[in-house]
């Protein structure tokens, strides 16, 4: 039975006396704070920052391309929107997401730990992603940088007359920071967590960010390495990539795409586990197939290494090196297949409730089929070869990363505020707002799937006068402004229910996992006593018997 | 670490005074500064695996340029350091060793052998960084370096600058190749020895960096030894600063012969 | 199935002007189809749940299920089965695309920021248009001069990343006389959309006389064969084989064998790489006295000079060149250079070139001094 007291239903709820907003106020309080909680909140504002940045570009970008010819901006200018755009989304925004706040505040939460190994760490890690993202601004505001996000030499390294160092720097800092981001993650759930608490206890959001750390632990250095090189080759102008003195530029692709292809299942395992939380917790169930779903995130970060190659299927890698590729690729659909699979039987019997979050779920689901599977198109060679570098793989990855990523976010953010922040959000409104998202998603990119297949290459800033063409374009543009409204709302009532909200009660879902157990907002310490779990994940049904026991042995 | 669950959130007054406000125990501690050190030691290999990776590849595409500018490094001076190394890993483990049985200063003298020997590694590094120099073998245009192309001067027996004395082992190259004949540098061969060069730079460099920081930290680990805030049951930063050391000096293990003497000394120019 | 016929024709899908877009749309379909039925088939499940286990009450609190190991094994084998067919499906399509089939006609394409330049072994050149017959199979033999560019034809399905430093290939046969458009599709930087162009389908005749329009310049081949010479590459590669490099006659398509014991097949790319960087891969026996020509040929003078490589292992010179190169009869050979290699190799593919088996593997003689030319 779902204790009605614990969901705020009849009492009035009044908030926690000492919790880890109210402890200090002062902004040196938050700027040297070791406590996770505050560090996933100076995340929150950092990223938020960002995502309306990158956000700003991807407007120009939609505009500029409202008409073939190049009119509204210079093709140059234009290369600089889609390279920052694409930058600061990625870098500043998708990597750090889920894992860097909502993972931030979550992991020792969810596990009964007081914080993360590493509090001091954990803060550097935010300051590196601040002094990251100056570099990056810097090459914004300075003139832009127009290589493309990824950076391909020999353009990078010998032709771009853009700020490409600065960039470059960037983007080598920040790599730094989700390392240790991730090592923090990582040793955290190893050795912290609570008594009792066994590692298939462990929530699946745990599951996801244990294998995000993975990758993040052994991708990024790689990643690191490379991009200094290209800048050593920039600053001594000695060709490691430049072909015309022996350099390999092909050698770039595979080390970038060696960390960057793992870098989407950064980017996207997070939110896969906090879909596992939303499903479960808005429907009551325990999780099907819970090792299933566990593994699934691990194979997935496991696999995530082995098909970089598939980034270049079109580069003159040899065939068989192409067949490999494809055929590993094929691999990952799998435990893909797998999520999506249990998580629609977790449905079956359940108790559903349409709460906002279960909307963004359902959102993620249905965005991450279309994006699923049209990774099917793309692993398949012969396909490939056809809607490589066109806006079949744009749709494709905003699918999986927007669609995806940013719905699980938004999902995740909604469904964990009342921990964050002590208050509920306006439901009406968000509820709203996630309907305006999904549409306006669905109108901004489907269309970019039919331009692709007909052959519309990507980063070009004037494509041919040709009706349809123009036509998809200006549907897409059109959903871009819809999907940008459905992204301002929350920008609206998010902050408006931190001052006007309810007061939410320690567990308004009445859901399962440890973080629903202390207070919302919780206390520095996390928890009042150390809690003591014995009872299995997601057991929504039999707690009459196994109660919360909070084993209490005598203090000295 | 279930055994010993307390119920407040403040640690007991008999706690360890190193004992951080958010470990239940100093075991946990210990156990998550180990697992920490060893990922953040995996990432190390990942990073500097780019660079061998790197460098196998060029060195699989140009080989006869690789193997001829290899054998321009001083072997003599890269075999000391090696031994350098080696010793200081020894007395590192030392220090460890000490730090377990609680012996001050046996720590603190062990600690700062390893720095002296560090620093010879830097130094003997430093010398020959400034032979390149000398020799104008930087790449890149930032210094004033001649073409790369002693291999083809060697071969046509031309001198193109005074250069100091080639070294001993270039010498040796035992193809002799018809004079006379009027031939252009190659131009093609010497980018591919700068590349070698630039490779060579790039991971030494990383590496001394990583040594530099490595002494940063004995230095900090000096003064708390000294301090004597190390015992028998809390002495993880010395074990924590031994897998770093250890680490570092492997590296180089593996940087010396790959540099230094793969293919270099015998094949040059064999033809 | 005719739906998807009727979908061809309908303005959202690209024109079907090669051999292999059929068969890549084929594929397109198949996995469209795969994907939308258990796309469909979750979506409506989802929706049917959502509506059935509806929250009725706030107490509610349905029964638990732990899983079930027979559905999970379901659910990863009948996917698994469906995408390793996709994988097979892929793979059959990628080799009808990257083995271009003995019998070409082969164009050359250099890349540059921001204009594709094409070079027709007749030597007729283009830029930003490439006029080619029908139904006939086309290898493009492709470079750049700086960055890496991408040459893509969406109606034929094809694209391949040119990239510098190396030759990479493609190959295509239209099936439809007409115009297609052609894009650069990897990012090169500032103007990179506006490096497009027109490919221009004819029919045979069309061509013939679009062909004798131009190449005022002779072949490709003739080029080639004049750059040979102003380079001087002829004093040392001479065809008689007493020259200090080895004869490249009858080279082109042939194994060689270089320093180390290796064996290689000479192709563009291994030509290339001599010329540019001629000691990577020395032929076995030779000294490494070849200087570089890095910065001394263009990348459209070493695409003629590579089409008067192949020209020389041509068919029609094949009677002069006599049998088998063994090292010991090696100076048998005619002396005189080909001239007339023009055009000969339109059609016939340098592998059917079977007698000179030997010819790359012959050993020079003692370099004589005092035969230079220099």
């Amino acid at each position: 039975m779902i204790d009605a007291a614990s969901m705020g239903g009849d009492l009035p709820v009044v908030p926690p006396k000492d919790n880890y907003i109210n402890r200090a106020y002062s902004i040196k309080s938050w700027l040297l704070t070791k406590d996770h909680k505050r560090i996933a909140i100076l995340y929150l504002i950092t990223i938020t920052f960002f995502f309306f940045l990158g956000g700003a570009f991807a407007v120009m970008i939609r505009l500029e391309l409202l008409t073939p010819a190049s009119d509204l901006v210079q093709p140059e200018t234009y290369n600089k929107f889609f390279t920052m755009h694409g930058v600061v989304m990625i870098f500043l925004f998708l990597i750090p997401s889920v894992p860097a706040t909502l993972g931030n505040f979550l992991v020792p939460l969810m596990i009964g730990a007081k914080d993360l190994a590493f509090p001091k760490i954990n803060l550097l890690s935010w300051y590196i992603l601040v002094i990251g993202g100056i570099f990056i601004l810097y090459a914004v505001v300075a003139g832009g940088v127009d290589t493309g996000w990824t950076f391909y030499t020999p353009y990078s390294s010998t032709y771009s007359n853009t700020y490409v160092m600065a960039a470059a720097i960037g983007v080598f800092i920040t790599g730094f920071s989700s390392i240790l981001t991730g090592l923090n993650f990582i040793v955290t759930i190893h050795t912290m967590r609570a008594p009792g608490m066994t590692w298939y206890r462990l929530p699946l959001f745990i599951w996801s960010h244990y294998a995000t750390s993975l990758i993040m632990v052994l991708g990024t250095p790689v990643v690191a390495v490379t991009i200094l090189l290209v800048g050593l080759e920039r600053v001594f102008r000695v060709g490691i990539f430049d072909p015309a003195i022996g350099g390999d530029p092909i050698l770039f692709q595979h080390l970038f795409w060696f960390y960057s292809h793992p870098a989407v299942y950064i980017m996207l395992l997070p939110g896969m586990g906090v879909i596992s939380e939303l499903i479960t917790a808005f429907s009551r169930k325990n999780m099907f197939g819970y090792k299933f779903v566990a593994y699934a995130s691990l194979g997935i970060a496991i696999y995530g290494f082995l098909v970089w190659g598939h980034h270049m299927f079109t580069s003159g890698q040899s065939i068989y090196g192409s067949l490999v590729f494809s055929f590993l690729t094929y691999f990952v659909a799998i435990p893909s297949a797998i999520k999506v699979f249990n998580w629609t039987a977790t449905l079956y019997r359940g108790s559903i409730s349409y709460d906002t979050p279960m909307l963004y779920a359902l959102g993620f689901i249905g965005f991450f089929l279309i994006g699923g599977t049209t990774g099917l198109f793309l692993a398949a060679i012969g396909l490939d070869i056809h809607v490589h570098d066109t806006y079949f793989v744009v749709a494709h990855f905003h699918y999986i990363m927007v669609g995806g990523t940013v719905m699980a976010y938004l999902g995740g953010l909604h469904y964990w505020w009342p921990k964050l922040t002590g208050r509920m959000y306006p439901e009406g409104w968000a509820r709203l707002s996630a309907l305006i998202i999904f549409v306006g998603f669905n109108l901004t990119f489907f269309p970019q799937f039919v331009v692709g297949y007909m052959g519309m290459p990507r980063r070009y800033a004037a494509y041919p006068d040709d009706p349809v063409w123009q036509m998809l374009n200006v549907l897409s543009t059109a959903g871009a402004s819809i999907l940008g409204a459905g992204y301002l709302l929350p920008m609206v009532y998010l902050p408006w229910s931190m001052r006007y909200g309810k007061y939410a009660p320690s567990n308004p879902w009445g859901a399962t996992g440890l973080e629903w157990q202390t207070t919302s907002p919780p206390p520095t310490e996390n928890f009042e006593e150390t809690p003591v779990v014995t009872w299995e994940p997601y057991e929504y049904r039999p707690r009459e018997e196994k109660v919360v026991v909070n084993k209490i042995l005598p203090t000295d | 670490m279930a055994e010993a669950v307390h119920t407040t959130m403040e640690h007991p007054a008999s706690a360890h005074a190193a004992l951080q406000h958010h470990f239940e125990n100093m075991e946990q501690q210990r156990e998550a500064g180990t697992l920490g050190m060893w990922i953040f030691l995996v990432t190390e290999i990942m990073f500097f695996g780019g660079m061998f990776m790197a460098y196998i590849l060029y060195r699989s595409y140009n080989a006869d340029a690789f193997a001829a500018a290899s054998n321009r490094l001083n072997v003599t001076m890269g075999f000391i350091n090696t031994i350098v190394l080696i010793c200081s890993s020894l007395t590192m483990a030392l220090a460890v060793y000490y730090s377990q049985v609680g012996k001050r200063k046996m720590i603190v003298v062990m600690l700062i052998l390893t720095m002296m020997l560090g620093t010879t590694f830097l130094v003997v590094k430093a010398f020959e960084y400034y032979d390149k120099y000398e020799k104008s073998e930087i790449p890149g245009r930032l210094f004033p370096s001649r073409p790369f192309n002693w291999y083809a001067e060697e071969e046509h027996g031309k001198q193109v600058t005074q250069e100091p004395a080639r070294d001993a082992a270039t010498e040796r190259n035992p193809q002799a190749v018809p004079t006379g004949q009027e031939q252009k540098p190659d131009a093609s061969f010497a980018s591919r020895a700068e590349m070698f060069f630039f490779i060579y730079f790039a991971m030494t460099g990383i590496h001394a960096l990583h040594m530099v920081i490595g002494i940063g930290m004995l230095i900090v680990l000096t003064i708390m030894a000294w301090r004597d805030r190390f015992s028998p049951e809390y002495h993880s930063p010395v074990e924590l600063g031994g897998l770093y050391w250890h680490f570092v000096d492997i590296v180089w293990i593996f940087l010396f012969p790959l540099l230094y003497l793969l293919g270099a000394h015998g094949i040059s120019g064999g033809h | 199935m005719n739906s998807l016929f009727l979908l061809r024709n309908f303005p959202l899908f690209p024109d079907e002007g090669s051999t292999v877009a059929r068969n890549v749309d084929g594929l397109f379909f198949f996995i469209t189809a795969v994907s939308a039925f258990f796309s469909v088939l979750i979506v409506a499940v989802i929706i049917y749940f959502f509506i059935r286990y509806r929250r009725r009450s706030e107490t509610e609190a349905p029964q638990p299920i732990e899983g079930s190991n027979k559905l999970e094994i379901t659910w990863t084998v009948i996917p698994f089965g469906l995408v390793m067919i996709m994988f097979l499906g892929g793979a059959y399509v990628y080799f009808t695309m990257a083995r271009p089939p003995r019998d070409t006609m082969d164009i050359y394409v250099v890349g540059k920021q921001w204009m594709w330049k094409i070079q027709h072994p007749e030597g007729n050149r283009e830029i930003n248009e490439l006029h080619v017959p029908v139904n006939t199979s086309i290898r493009l033999t492709m470079t750049t001069e700086d960055v890496i560019h991408s040459f893509y034809i969406p109606d034929f399905r094809i694209k391949q990343d040119v990239v510098p430093g190396r030759y990479t290939t493609m190959w295509f046969k239209a099936t439809k006389p007409g115009k297609y458009q052609l894009f650069c599709a990897e990012y090169c930087g500032t103007n990179h959309s506006g490096m497009i162009g027109t490919i221009y389908v004819m029919e045979p005749a069309d061509y013939e006389a679009w062909l004798s329009g131009g190449a005022a310049e002779g072949s490709l081949a003739s080029q080639g064969q004049k750059v040979f010479q102003d380079l001087a590459c002829n004093t040392c590669h001479r065809s008689d084989a007493q020259g200090r490099g080895p004869v490249l006659d009858g080279l082109f398509g042939k194994p060689v064998q270089i320093q180390g014991g290796q064996t290689l097949v000479a192709d563009e790319s291994y030509l290339r790489e001599s010329i540019l960087n001629p000691r990577a891969k020395l032929v076995m026996g030779f000294e490494p006295i070849m200087p570089t020509f890095q910065g001394q040929v263009s990348e459209e003078q070493l695409l003629q000079l590579i089409a008067y490589i192949k020209s020389l292992g041509a068919p029609g010179e094949q009677q002069q060149q006599g049998s088998i190169n063994t090292p010991q009869q090696s100076n048998q050979r005619p002396t005189s250079v080909p001239t007339s290699a023009a055009g000969a190799n339109r059609g016939g593919a340098p592998n059917s070139n079977q007698a000179n088996t030997g010819a790359a593997n012959q050993t020079r003689t003692p370099a004589r001094q005092g035969n230079r030319e220099q």
